[in-house]
């Protein structure tokens, strides 16, 4: 999984039908001191945890992302399936 | 499959249901000379593997088989906790450390 925090939602009236009924957040992948991951793009992620504007989430993407119930056979590649408490960190991180 | 090194937990309450026991460890990648491969990711603990040990995990859809639902999303868990690595130096040139 990624690590995340929840940066906006989209709105779009014409899309999928896949898509329909589900809320769609802006997750911008961040490192382990919460700070913007320079290198890693917005994930545009279908929310099934409700996710807030600001919080910090988990995301799992890829073919993974359709097993939830919500998200089974839709066109989804990028869930939010936790919203992070808290980090313990004890060992050291690559850059 | 890959190598990584549990370099932390992620405590989250609020999850999917397919998740609600399954633990976050951090891990970071490694390659076959443990030395650092890559950033950081999260994973599931399916098998107890504990602070600082060299695990082996799976990635992509397969990450979900080990765990007793039917469907999981997770897109990374531990399968395995490594006891040792035999490599040969000869066939394992010395790789340069990725960011």
């Amino acid at each position: 999984m990624t690590l995340g925090r929840v940066i906006g939602s989209v709105w779009a009236t014409r899309k999928d039908e896949g898509l329909n009924g589900t809320k769609i957040l802006i997750i911008q992948p961040v490192d382990l001191n919460y700070d913007v991951d320079e290198e890693a793009n917005p994930v545009i992620a279908v929310d099934s945890v409700g996710a807030g504007a600001g919080e910090i989430v988990l995301i799992a993407q890829g073919s993974s992302a359709r097993q939830t119930k919500l998200t089974h056979n839709k066109p989804i590649d990028a869930v939010v399936m936790a919203i992070v408490d808290k980090l313990d960190v004890f060992g050291e991180a690559a850059g | 499959m890959f190598f990584a090194k549990i370099i932390g937990t992620v405590w989250a309450t609020v999850k999917d249901e397919h998740l609600q026991n399954a633990s976050f460890e951090i891990i970071q990648p490694i390659d076959a000379n443990r030395n650092h491969a890559g950033k950081p990711i999260i994973a599931v603990n399916n098998i107890g593997a504990g602070e600082g040990e060299t695990v082996m995990y799976i990635t992509a859809s397969e990450a979900s088989i080990p765990l007793p639902a039917e469907m999981a999303p997770t897109d990374a868990t531990i399968v395995g906790i490594v006891d040792r690595i035999d490599v040969d130096p000869e066939l394992n040139k010395e790789m340069p450390t990725k960011k």
